[in-house]
């Protein structure tokens, strides 16, 4: 019976993607899978089980660690099946899987709310955890019920190897419910949702270079095997040199993460770094394309800490840029943490504020003394920040920019 | 009159939710006016430091429990209280200065007592979502400024006792307020507001950050500021609730 369920569950999924594909009706991910997994509950277990995989989540570098991490299992030789379109809850997993053989390895992007069910549903060979910080408070949880829930689902997944981030105190604390943890110094420029300690409730310290630790308690930084000098890598297997096609040092971090996964599943660093190097393109993110004859340079930055990042990268960049946020469930449905965001890197540049929730973003500007002007619509922002010109930097969150992705 | 003080208190364990904003929006309004003005943001690891203005913001349960502790340790915003100081507290700030307020686990902490009203852990959903809210009249003792908006998240319910005011009504079927079912929402009492808005409260009603300034400066009249955008999205955010 259950066998005749998840061949039934399998095949709807797959006419059911099929048909939103040709349909347009997107991606054709999540759709097949919902109606797979409502046919067969437990079709996640029987796609993932087998199959040799690694989960990767935190709050901000999810998509990009999975790309470079999937780029690096597959030049290593061999298929490899991931979740590329950001389709990141069980859904998505399902849909992905679904597309290729039980014994091929798999690599996910799994949102936080997630990772407990895919470590009991698919005892993961790896689990990749990079960083939490505030994103979407109306439907996450606060970073310490998530950071709990990871610690608790961890410890009843034994033969998963926690790859962790061990400059991220929340992270670090997760990462402690697991049998094998691989500490990993990638960094954590955000640290305004780390000060109170997650074990005992006292105040954490930081001190410059990154090191931190509580200041009533025991928990501390523990010491990192992994850990980078600008680009060169520094591992127990040696030092490389990275090279990377994306931009900013959080993706240097991301790099340094990925190349620690793909060593766990068995990828040398050298055949990594070869196809980090290869990576340009994580769903339209950092690339460019053209608009009604203007170079548009697509930006994505989700909550503060993203945002941060990105300003940070784009701070001696003369262009004009549109800022365009929306509220939608995927983005968070409170912009509040908007005055999170220092703006002032785009202080003296051309600056538009659009997307669905502009007042909110001109009424922070405002108060930051950004000059800017407004347009609602994406287009309609384009053609206002160039004046003609011929580069406009887009930055967005979530639905935001894939809505500038559709555009051009 | 020397420059004025506006602190943001504890931005380290209270600043999750953006309600930073209001500290900056009320330094800048007084800038912009011509007084002088500067904004302290004051950390958990230093005392708190004598101002006119404290913002307090929301935060997680952990972090909100010591921030309470070191405020009742520090003791500067109970002298600050008996100076005059204005107060604007949201969520778990708000929650603080109550009596009682939960924990992580739902046990009972002792708060700083600066309002009469005792917080518990909700039995239902949080309340999540825009709000709009009629500030209480003069003559009940609240501002009566006329419709507020904000964005509530909060899963603690607090009951307000006789010696504080709700600092406004919910209109009904537009949010939840300080505990289901009492139509009510924040409190306020002297120079002391709480609130569960978010959005940042201020960003949204310009009129409640310019109460803040009248109190503190000890001026009646302010000049005008152009505040265009600030209107047309606090418009937007209430009638929001009819296009859904």
């Amino acid at each position: 019976m259950s066998k005749l369920r998840q061949r039934f569950a399998l095949a709807s999924l797959k006419i059911v993607n099929g048909l939103s594909r040709r349909l347009g009706k997107g991606h054709g991910t999540v759709a097949g899978g919902r109606v797979g997994l409502r046919l067969d509950p437990h079709l996640l277990e029987s796609l993932g089980a087998q199959r040799p995989s690694v989960i990767v989540s935190g709050t901000n570098g999810k998509t990009t660690t999975t790309a470079l991490l999937a780029a690096a299992l597959a030049d290593g030789g061999g298929r490899v099946v991931t979740n590329q379109t950001g389709s990141n809850m069980p859904a998505g997993h399902v849909a992905a899987l679904a597309g290729a053989s039980t014994e091929t390895r798999a690599v996910l992007e799994v949102d936080e709310a997630y990772v407990p069910q895919l470590l009991a549903q698919i005892q993961p060979r790896a689990c990749v955890l990079l960083n939490l910080s505030r994103d979407q408070l109306d439907r996450m949880s606060e970073v310490r019920m998530i950071a709990e829930r990871w610690k608790r689902a961890l410890a009843l997944s034994p033969n998963t190897t926690v790859v962790a981030n061990a400059d991220d105190p929340l992270i670090t604390f997760a990462a402690s419910g697991g049998s094998h943890v691989v500490w990993v110094a990638a960094g954590l420029a955000w640290k305004e949702d780390a000060t109170g300690c997650p074990c005992c409730g006292g105040r954490i310290a930081f001190a410059l270079g990154g090191a931190w630790a509580c200041t009533s308690c025991e928990f501390a930084r523990p010491e990192s095997s992994w850990r980078r000098h600008d680009s060169l890598f520094v591992t127990p297997n040696g030092e490389f040199r990275a090279v990377l096609a994306l931009p900013g040092d959080f993706n240097k971090d991301n790099a340094l993460m990925a190349l620690c996964a793909a060593s766990v599943m068995g990828v040398d660093e050298a055949s990594s770094m070869h196809a980090f190097a290869q990576v340009a393109d994580v769903a339209g993110r950092f690339v460019s394309a053209t608009l009604d004859d203007t170079n548009v340079r697509l930006l994505l930055a989700k909550n503060p800490a993203g945002w941060s990042a990105l300003l940070a990268l784009a701070e001696d960049d003369p262009d004009p840029v549109v800022v365009a946020i929306n509220s939608r469930v995927a983005d968070g449905l409170d912009p509040s943490w908007l005055w999170d965001v220092n703006f002032a890197p785009l202080r003296g540049r051309r600056v538009v504020a659009s997307g669905e929730r502009w007042r909110d973003l001109s009424v922070r500007l405002r108060y930051a003394e950004i000059e800017h002007e407004t347009a609602a619509d994406g287009r309609d922002a384009v053609r206002l920040a160039s004046q003609g010109g011929k580069s406009v930097d887009v930055i967005g969150n979530y639905t935001a920019f894939n809505d500038l992705v559709k555009l051009l | 009159m020397s420059a004025l003080r506006v602190c943001t208190v504890y931005p380290d364990l209270l600043g999750t939710y953006g309600d930073g904003g209001n500290g900056e929006i009320v330094t800048k309004r007084a800038l912009w006016r011509g007084s002088e003005a500067e904004l302290l943001l004051a950390r958990s690891d230093e005392s708190l430091p004598e101002a006119e203005i404290y913002c307090i913001g929301g935060g997680e349960d952990g972090p909100q429990v010591l921030a309470a502790q070191r405020l009742i340790d520090d003791g500067e915003l109970t002298r600050a209280v008996k100076r005059g100081a204005v107060i604007l507290a949201v969520c778990a700030g708000f929650q603080i200065l109550g009596t009682t307020f939960p924990d992580a686990s739902g046990a009972a902490r002792e708060g700083l007592g600066l309002l009469d009203m005792t917080t518990r852990k909700g039995e239902g959903p949080r309340a999540v979502g825009e709000l709009v809210a009629e500030c209480t009249s003069r003559d009940e003792g609240g501002l009566g400024l006329g419709l507020l908006s904000g964005f509530e998240n909060h899963g603690g319910v607090s009951l307000l006792e006789s010696g504080v005011t709700p600092l406004a009504r919910v209109l009904p079927g537009r949010g939840v307020g300080n505990r289901p079912g009492d139509g009510v929402e924040g409190a306020i009492s002297g120079r002391i507001i709480g609130t569960y808005l978010h959005g940042p409260l201020l960003a949204r009603n310009p009129e409640l950050a310019d109460q803040l300034l009248r109190w503190a400066m000890g001026q009646e009249e302010l000049s005008p500021l152009d505040d265009t955008v600030a209107v047309a999205l606090r418009e937007e955010r209430i009638a929001s609730f009819r296009t859904r």
